[in-house]
């Protein structure tokens, strides 16, 4: 059977225009990607989720014994952590519940890279915009850091070189500027062979480059005659240009701006654009939404008001983005429960730690070390409904069922676990 | 389930009830009329001396969608200052200026209200909308979907697409949206600050699609009123916030050329340009005009003093006000080619000028409007104030002694330029049954809520009469939502989930198959992925849908 206009999670793009054809006799659950795939979602889509078996202690168990043994754990700990937070809006609402029930703190795995962004909006905030706005308005596209497509493999062909605009412009004529890292630009390179503007630089001088063309936006007068490899003459050109641009975007992905404070140089980008907005439009584009990022966000922050590394430790939730991370309450031994979620692949083990761990997600979980309980969950977008949120925070997609699971849901999972549990 | 509520005073201004003591029973979610004497009553509450009415109704207020999660989001200093621990019953959360949505649920219940509408929904991120609202529990919810600067709309206007193209658009994006109402949000300036127009007046025009706000307003108006949608078309102005924007609003009025209009936050949009300063009341202009015309209903937007978030879809007005925020940050978003939103913390202070007169301003209309079917009680919340200091604002709205005090406190030079100190009416308790359930309904096409009549939904409150009206609204004896007590004391008994009342108007389903073409050229979703279904709304047992009627197509104008 084939399905149109199947949405696709395995980036944060989610594209909604996927055609998906299913199973045949001899493959019971194989899919395989028609039309408008990426490098992404074919792995995605064509990778098996055969069930296995829940296990406690390595050993196979039945579903109740493995609840049952969660409960244990979680019961006997003081300060539980739900980690990884891979799933959809629905499992994140089971999440939530379990977190308030269970006095736990929750976190993601990506939050060492998101943190940098939603620090920044608590701190000054920021002026962005969504991928339609993209698609149809922008002039002029600034790439930081990033060659957006090894991580995101179809922005360009639905954001940047589209055919037709809502406002009758030319698409080809859309310039594109990277700066910061070594970034393959062939993505970048116009329909009719214009290339891209390349400003290199190593992504961990990022911070001094952006702030010099944060400066010059300013018009401040920059003494320099180089920074980290560019010439300042080159960054003036560039202030220049998205001053000329009648909209612009500016985008970066949080996961590449792999150094210390990243958050600042976060800042000094959009504060860049905010600037640019007193006389012409400017946005900030943030490049993320991987493994379920703003489902755990969007669902952690309207449930609690806080996003990730909250903590319901004393009743109430509790935020600190330093120390309620998944890495420092691991590495103290503060967490005495780890229970990692992981639906949407088989990628994302639990860290290797002496912590008790319950591994929930993908059936065929590459685990490092045996935890000491594991349930297998139905994927999410293959097995069963759900509902996600893209990268730009804004619009949320039904994901599709398309083909039949034996495996529960992770929200009901976490709802029998739930069970088990009394309310401090 | 039969219950009976015994002797209280009830105030059912839907029924022209002022005060009378009666007996008022509810059988399985649903007020009756008294049952045969044979019938036995399974529960019976004694209310001698105590106030009874019904659940009251918040037409506007900001509690779903992704302004109000940026909102939350920015703000963990706030959430920090109202924590809420979780109880047997309840979940934790936090309150204040943008509570999560847990706490928003109970805290509305434990205030007596039963249902609240968010008014931004915007097409593109409805689903959004209604999962918040899905994790507010207990009362009801709806939403207004949001148009006028959406692409589709101004393009079919610049293309002079005749209207009842246009009311079938604005039909399918009801049912998308799975929305009660149409609201615009300074009409095609969302769109204009896109194209870099930093201000819009009514009859300037959108600088790419060469429509003015008049003409959306206008055809928004007529396509509400010709579906037969109960509420009318939710109009936040243009030019918020900007001395002089009262002649905009009085001529939003007459350009409405007589459909049913609402007009909401009037307060933000009532100001002039008089005194040294520039910036004066226009509350009395504003006050005549709703009096005179009968087809403009308001709501207040009342501003108290204190910290709060304000989170709009108006990003061409939050970009021109942030630098009066604080703290110091905020978030300006372009959405979709669809419309836009801005969240932008600010704190009142009833020392400065401007907030001091905006205070009094509100007040003012508040107390000029004559007719309270048509004048309802918001801040709207969190703009103005946060939905919890309600019963500070009925105070000062029934009480003029407590009112002039609190007015010889303001700013000098606001007192001054202000008439409130000389107002002496007082808001009854039957005036505040109809703003605050009777007309919001009525206001809102909730036939079967804000009323005690048999039929209507048991959605009752009960309260200790108290000459501190502050005291006596913050803090009910009871209240039931469907028939079942979910507070008791001021506390919540019983956890429920309300119902998303929509509305579905016929239309002709042809129109899908242009829709669908544009957004396959133009956008990143497809079609059908924007329709919020049924199912969205209801999963995880989180109430249901609940359809009003829409009169059917009424007769063209012409």
């Amino acid at each position: 059977m084939v399905i149109e206009n199947v949405t696709c999670p395995a980036c944060g793009l989610l594209c909604d225009d996927l055609t998906i054809e299913t199973a045949t006799d001899s493959a019971k659950d194989k899919l395989s990607v028609v039309k408008n795939g990426c490098h992404k979602s074919v792995v995605f889509f064509s990778r098996s989720a055969s069930p296995t078996s829940p296990r406690v202690d390595g050993k196979p168990a039945t579903m109740a014994q493995a609840i049952t043994r969660s409960g244990e754990i979680l019961r006997q700990a003081q300060m539980p952590l739900l980690g990884a937070l891979a799933t959809e809006v629905q499992g994140m609402r089971a999440v939530m519940s379990l977190a308030d029930k269970a006095g736990a703190t929750v976190d993601h795995m990506n939050s060492n890279n998101f943190m940098r962004n939603v620090q920044v909006v608590q701190n000054s905030g920021w002026q962005t915009t969504t991928l339609t706005e993209v698609r149809n308005r922008v002039d002029l596209l600034l790439v930081i850091g990033t060659d957006i497509v090894s991580t995101f493999p179809r922005f360009f062909e639905r954001q940047i070189w589209n055919g037709e605009t809502m406002f009758g412009q030319d698409t080809s004529k859309r310039e594109i500027v990277y700066l910061g890292g070594d970034p393959d630009t062939t993505a970048g390179v116009a329909p009719d062979g214009r290339k891209p503007d390349v400003l290199p630089c190593a992504i961990v001088q990022l911070p001094e480059v952006i702030a010099v063309l944060r400066a010059l936006v300013l018009g401040k007068r920059v003494v320099a005659h180089e920074v980290a490899g560019i010439a300042v003459a080159d960054l003036e050109k560039l202030a220049a240009r998205l001053k000329a641009a009648r909209y612009s975007v500016v985008t970066w992905a949080a996961a590449t701006l792999d150094f210390e404070h990243a958050e600042l140089t976060v800042q000094n980008i959009v504060e860049l654009v905010k600037t640019l907005n007193s006389t012409t439009r400017s946005s900030g584009l943030p490049l993320g939404g991987m493994d379920g990022e703003m489902n755990a966000n969007q669902v952690a922050t309207w449930t609690s008001g806080y996003p990730m590394r909250s903590s319901y430790a004393r009743s109430w939730p509790e935020h600190d983005a330093y120390h309620l991370s998944t890495d420092v309450l691991l590495q103290s031994g503060e967490t005495d429960a780890l229970l990692w979620v992981s639906t949407f692949n088989p990628d994302a083990p639990p860290p290797v730690t002496q912590t008790p761990t319950i591994a929930i997600g993908h059936p065929q979980m590459k685990l490092q070390r045996e935890p000491e309980v594991f349930i297998p969950v139905s994927v999410p977008g293959i097995d069963h409904q759900g509902i996600a949120f893209r990268m730009d925070n804004v619009v949320s997609l039904p994901l599709y069922q398309l083909r039949e699971s034996t495996l529960p849901r992770l929200g009901e999972v976490l709802g029998e676990i739930e069970k088990t549990l009394k309310t401090n | 389930m039969l219950i009976k509520l015994t002797g209280g005073r009830v105030y059912d201004p839907a029924h022209g009830i002022d005060g009378k003591v009666m007996d008022i029973y509810a059988r399985d979610g649903r007020i009756v009329a008294k049952p045969k004497d044979t019938e036995r009553i399974d529960q019976e509450y004694q209310l001698a001396g105590k106030v009874v009415m019904a659940g009251a109704i918040d037409m506007h207020t900001h509690i779903g969608g992704g302004k109000v999660n940026i909102a939350r989001m920015m703000l963990p200093e706030d959430h920090r200052g109202d924590p809420v621990g979780h109880s047997e019953l309840c979940r934790a959360g936090c309150g204040h200026a943008a509570p999560s949505t847990l706490t928003t649920g109970y805290r509305y219940a434990e205030m007596g209200y039963t249902a609240g509408f968010e008014p931004a929904v915007l097409p593109m991120n409805a689903r959004q909308a209604h999962l918040e609202m899905g994790d507010v529990p207990i009362i009801d919810k709806g939403g207004y979907a949001m148009l006028g600067s959406d692409d589709m709309l101004l393009r079919m206007l610049a293309a002079k697409k005749d209207q009842n193209a246009i009311n079938d658009y604005v039909a399918w994006t009801l049912h998308a949206s799975q929305a009660m109402g149409i609201k615009v949000v300074n009409p095609g300036g969302i769109s204009a600050f896109k194209f870099n127009q930093r201000m819009l007046d009514l009859d300037e025009n959108n600088s790419y699609y060469q429509v003015t706000p008049r003409e959306v307003l206008k055809t928004l108006a007529r396509a509400v009123y010709e579906l037969g949608v109960p509420h009318p078309l939710h109009i936040h102005g243009n030019n918020l916030g900007v001395p002089g924007n009262v002649e905009t609003t009085l001529n939003t009025m007459l350009g409405a050329e007589g459909y049913p209009i609402h007009l909401t936050h009037i307060q933000f949009h009532s100001y002039g340009t008089e005194g040294d300063r520039k910036f004066s009341s226009g509350a009395a202009r504003i006050a005549e005009a709703i009096n005179q015309r009968k087809n403009v209903s308001a709501d207040v937007g009342q501003i108290l003093f204190g910290q709060t978030v304000t989170a709009s879809g108006d990003n061409m007005a939050q970009f021109r006000n942030h630098a009066a925020g604080s703290p110091k940050k905020w978030v300006v978003m372009d959405i979709e080619c669809d419309a836009g939103c801005g969240v932008v913390p600010f704190k009142y202070k009833d020392k400065n000028f401007v907030n001091a007169l905006q205070w009094a301003i509100g007040l003012e209309i508040f107390l000029l409007v004559e007719d309270p079917w048509r004048i309802f009680l918001t801040t709207d919340h969190p703009n103005g104030a946060p939905f919890t200091s309600y019963p500070h604002l009925i105070r000062l709205l029934m009480d003029k002694t407590f009112r002039k005090e609190a007015f010889s406190r303001i700013s000098p030079d606001a007192q001054a330029m202000s008439t409130l100190g000389s107002i002496e009416r007082e808001y009854t308790l039957y005036e505040i049954a109809i703003m605050t359930r009777a007309g919001a309904a009525k206001l809102v096409g909730l036939h079967d809520r804000g009323h005690l009549g048999a039929g209507a939904a048991a959605d009752i409150t009960v309260y200790t009469d108290d000459a501190d009206r502050e005291k006596m609204f913050t803090k009910p004896d009871h209240v039931f939502k469907d028939g079942q007590l979910v507070v008791k004391d001021g506390s919540v008994v019983k956890v429920t989930w309300g119902a998303t009342h929509v509305v579905k108007p016929e239309f002709d389903r042809g129109i899908e198959k242009d829709i669908a073409k544009y957004f396959d050229a133009y956008h990143t979703v497809r079609m059908e992925h924007v329709k919020v279904t049924d199912q969205h709304i209801a999963d995880d047992g989180r109430g249901h849908v609940q359809v009003h009627e829409c009169k059917g197509r009424r007769e063209k104008t012409t």
